[in-house]
């Protein structure tokens, strides 16, 4: 785990780095942060403990605990990523390891929408790409340059073109990914809205 | 695109502005907190120099830490203490209504919002727990939702969300005998698969589902999101409306029959237009249990553990790992694997008709003496109604520990957890490698009716056996 952290802020434009490979279907967030570790009332000391009981299984031979692999910040996944329980801490848990941005096959909804609201891209590629970067990576480094405004992912030896929701794309170009004040911007029609709805005048207890 | 579905109606209500990334600005009409995922929102308030913008919008439990055995405080658990001391403070200071222990409404957020009348039709529903999808068993859209966006929900009372597309299951003809809605909706993920719901909200209909009672519509609608759907809904009817019907806080006198004429008018159209139409006949279904490592991994009672060659490329990965990790062999029968722990609670099962089904099996019977079996009930007021029925004195009489609310061991973040590679059957929603608290612990999810059955024969069993 990278010593220090600081949190993505602002636009996101770029992310270049190393990748760090992990394969398999439906790896669920309570393998990515296992439930105990959610006893915290901040997210700070969840970096150490991501994979914990994956990687106390494989006794050293796990994606994040190789040496090679600990400057890695592009993490490739594989179908239904982050699939199970709403815990925003398994994507807090990969970034304070230091990862900056996921590729995989596909992303289980509330683990995506945790990693946008924290600035983490996540982008797609069909099974066939993945299998690709993942043999690659189990013989060499591979280095990706991903540069958002043209969703291209660029190495040496591999080229791919890359799938984001366009409104995810839009938010981390414009910088406005941290959603609270945009949403805050709206406040006249936040109030509209509450003196429209009808059940708010059919209950009087709460 | 779906148009006229209850899902669009609902959404199109609510829907505040449409954001300039593309997505919209979705009002929420309930928020709902716990201990587990609220703290850090919180603390981003106070780092925002923010404020809660409707606090009664806002309702807290607490359920997720909480200890089964000894409620008492200081908790022995000092994180937990100090989760929970959290959640008081924030409550306090912003003046958001708790339920704490002893106020006889805390339970699990998703068993406690239906009883008090919260959960009502036609309303956006959001907490920091993905079986948030429950509440759409009374015609609302309720999702779960990250730290980030408890935070806008506390700031906004919006969140920025993509509208989903709408998938409707018709299910067919009725259940059999012994065959619950837990055992339909393992079936559906089953046959789904565990991320066919992805971008999707799932709209479950059809004489199947409309036979339901409303707990058994929760506990279907509470395993959406193990298809992948975030959220999932059933059609309000008149079963919703006399379950609401005088709750602590649902419509009284006048306003009942103006909310009842306004929640008539949201279901789905005749001739609403769906993204995708699935069919599937109730009446096939016989108990089902799970085998693997997901919740999509299951088989009927009486069918064998698949064989990898049957599979399909893409389940095949997960396969070879969920034998690895169950120890279990292709073609090996499900009934008769033997069961070291029975666990009935959660959010899923933990409702008083769940208890009810259970101690129907249990009566006059005997816990196997190789099983450790407890139950959990969802909330006080769970609690008290069994007591009152004498459904405690059956568990007990029978085996059972009787506990305290709360999730318990459906995740184990308290002190109740499975050891070492414990096979558990268990009325809980998640089968994941480790879900029940120790690394290697193995997680068999049944309906509480074949957990009751599983404990009495000390192995997995057919429920019909006893019932019929």
């Amino acid at each position: 785990m990278k010593s220090e952290f600081t949190p993505p802020i602002g636009e996101i434009t770029q992310i270049n780095g190393q990748c760090i490979s992990l394969i398999g279907n439906d790896i669920d967030t309570d393998r990515i942060i296992p439930a105990r570790f959610l006893k915290c009332v901040n997210f700070d000391s969840l970096g150490k403990s991501v994979f914990e009981d994956d990687r106390a299984t494989l006794k050293g031979r796990h994606p994040f605990d190789l040496e090679e692999n600990k400057n890695a910040t592009i993490l490739i996944v594989n179908s239904n990523f982050g699939c199970g329980s709403s815990r925003e801490h398994a994507p807090q848990a990969l970034m304070r390891w230091g990862i900056r941005a996921i590729i995989g096959e596909s992303f289980a909804d509330i683990f995506y929408s945790n990693c946008i609201a924290i600035g983490i891209p996540c982008f797609t590629l069909t099974k066939k790409s993945i299998e690709e970067i993942q043999n690659y990576c189990d013989n060499q480094f591979l280095f990706l340059e991903i540069d958002l405004k043209n969703s291209l992912a660029k190495s040496k030896d591999l080229n791919f073109n890359l799938d984001i929701k366009e409104s995810s794309r839009k938010m981390f170009l414009s910088g406005e990914w941290d959603a609270t004040s945009t949403l805050l911007d709206n406040e006249n029609l936040i109030e509209n809205k509450f003196n429209q709805l009808p059940y708010i005048k059919f209950n009087t207890n709460f | 695109m779906s148009k006229d579905t209850l899902f669009d109606k609902v959404w199109d209500l609510h829907k505040v502005s449409s954001l300039p990334g593309g997505s919209d600005q979705i009002f929420i009409g309930l928020h709902l907190i716990h201990e587990v995922t609220s703290p850090q929102a919180f603390g981003a308030l106070k780092d925002k120099n923010l404020t809660v913008k409707f606090p009664s919008r806002t309702v807290a439990t607490v359920d997720h830490i909480v200890p089964t055995d000894n409620q008492s405080r200081p908790f022995k658990d000092n994180l937990a203490e100090q989760m929970i001391e959290t959640l008081e403070k924030n409550c306090l200071q912003h003046k958001i209504k708790f339920f704490n222990i002893g106020s006889g409404s805390q339970g699990i957020v998703h068993v406690v919002a239906p009883e008090l009348g919260l959960t009502q039709p036609g309303m956006t529903i959001a907490c920091g727990d993905s079986h948030t999808s429950t509440h759409g068993a009374f015609g609302s859209i309720a999702f779960g939702i990250g730290t980030s966006q408890v935070r806008d929900v506390l700031a906004t009372q919006t969140i920025a969300m993509n509208k989903l597309k709408v998938r409707q299951i018709w299910c067919e003809n009725q259940l059999s005998n012994g065959v619950y809605a837990k055992d339909l909706v393992l079936h559906i993920i089953n046959k789904l698969g565990v991320k066919a719901g992805v971008g999707f909200a799932y709209e479950f209909a059809g004489p199947a589902i409309n036979l339901l009672s409303m707990e058994e519509r929760m506990t279907i609608c509470n395993m959406s999101i193990e298809g992948g759907a975030r959220c999932g809904y059933i059609n309000p009817d008149e079963k919703t409306f006399s379950y609401m019907k005088n709750k602590l806080c649902s419509p009284k006198n006048e306003h009942w029959e103006k909310a009842l004429k306004w929640w008539k008018s949201l279901k789905s159209d005749e001739d609403s237009i769906y993204d995708d139409v699935i069919k599937i006949d109730a009446s096939k279904i016989e108990p089902t249990v799970t085998w693997g490592i997901t919740p999509g991994q299951s088989i009927g009672i009486n069918q064998q553990i698949p064989l990898l060659d049957e599979l399909s490329p893409n389940d095949k990965l997960v396969a070879e790992e969920a034998y690895e990790y169950m120890s279990f062999k292709q073609g090996q029968s499900i009934k008769d694997i033997p069961i070291e722990v029975c666990f009935i609670g959660s959010c899923t099962n933990g409702r008083i008709s769940d208890l009810r089904v259970a101690a129907k099996v249990l009566k006059d019977k005997k816990v196997s003496k190789n099983v450790k079996a407890f139950v959990v009930p969802g909330s006080e007021k769970v609690a008290n109604e069994a007591k009152q029925e004498g459904l405690d004195q059956i568990f007990k009489d029978s085996g059972f520990q009787w506990r305290e609310p709360g999730c318990s061991m459906c995740l184990a973040m308290n002190s109740d957890k499975l050891i070492g590679n414990q096979i558990s059957a268990s009325s809980s929603n998640r089968n994941f490698k480790g879900r029940q608290g120790s690394p290697n612990g193995r997680t068999l999810l049944m309906s509480p009716a074949m957990v009751a059955a599983a404990a009495i024969n000390g192995k997995v069993s057919d429920v019909r056996e006893f019932i019929n």
